[in-house]
């Protein structure tokens, strides 16, 4: 009869999956911003189309104004989460060589920060006048 | 002595190639693609925030979107956003085990991509007709 190698179970070992420990941790947020990107794309769609043929005087009161302001970062960082897993998807599928790899996963962390930011430090103005 | 052996010649599993495309099989790459081009339409948020501060940068971010180009960069943009959150809505659905049947499935990725075009053209509409925007 042979000994168990270790006595934790199944799910213990698939919940802590990887060297990392964090086996699921990219699924999990992958689905928890796109179930918030539902409802933060469709406000964000109604806010553009409300937008539209407005001078720039009233897109920028209206985009600084708090509820809208709130919705658009919401929609920012849930989108910018969203994008850079999903982006790190991709490379990880199609890119073997180690070093193109890391460079691409180093770069789309950069790209999603830094255009997340931009983002935010646009609405920033908009909303406090700086 | 040790000898490093060359790897067995081992069958590779089918790939894309050996199969017949399938809908839902297109369905899965575009899904992937819209993603990929969505990731790169931040860049369009980005500028449309901070252009809106002043007149003379929401004046050239407008200049660009009403131009041809503009509007069929924003009309593709919207269709890949519409499109990735159709097809979000099918992946969940799956998740939970749900709409897996050989019907129901090919019913979703019929419904995603009638759906995602549908809703681009009633927007663009709205926008156009309604709204008297890009301009």
């Amino acid at each position: 009869m042979s000994e168990p190698k270790h006595m934790r179970t199944a799910l213990a070992r698939v919940r802590g999956a990887g060297s990392a420990r964090s086996g699921t941790k990219h699924f999990w947020y992958q689905r928890l911003t796109a179930v918030a990107n539902i409802p933060l794309t469709i406000a964000v769609i109604v806010i553009m189309i409300t937008l539209l043929g407005r001078n720039q005087a009233a897109v920028a009161q209206i985009l600084g104004s708090p509820a809208v302001a709130i919705i658009m970062l919401l929609f920012i960082g849930s989108t910018v989460f969203h994008m850079k897993i999903g982006m790190q998807v991709i490379i990880e599928d199609y890119l073997h060589d180690e070093s193109a790899r890391l460079t691409l996963l180093m770069a789309n962390t950069f790209f999603a920060v830094a255009a997340g930011l931009a983002s935010v430090y646009g609405l920033m103005k908009l909303s406090f006048g700086l | 002595m040790a000898e490093t052996r060359a790897p067995a010649e081992r069958p590779l599993s089918p790939h894309l190639q050996i199969y017949r495309p399938m809908l839902t099989m297109m369905m899965s790459i575009v899904h992937r693609i819209t993603g990929f081009g969505n990731y790169f339409g931040i860049l369009l948020l980005a500028w449309w925030l901070n252009a809106a501060a002043s007149p003379g940068a929401y004046a050239r971010f407008q200049w660009f979107a009403g131009s041809l180009i503009g509007r069929l960069i924003l009309f593709g943009y919207t269709w890949s956003v519409i499109h990735h959150m159709l097809g979000g809505v099918r992946h969940l659905i799956w998740d939970t085990g749900r709409g897996m049947g050989p019907q129901e499935r090919e019913w979703l990725v019929a419904a995603n991509l009638i759906g995602s075009i549908a809703i681009t053209l009633i927007l663009w509409i709205i926008g156009l007709l309604f709204m008297g925007g890009p301009q």
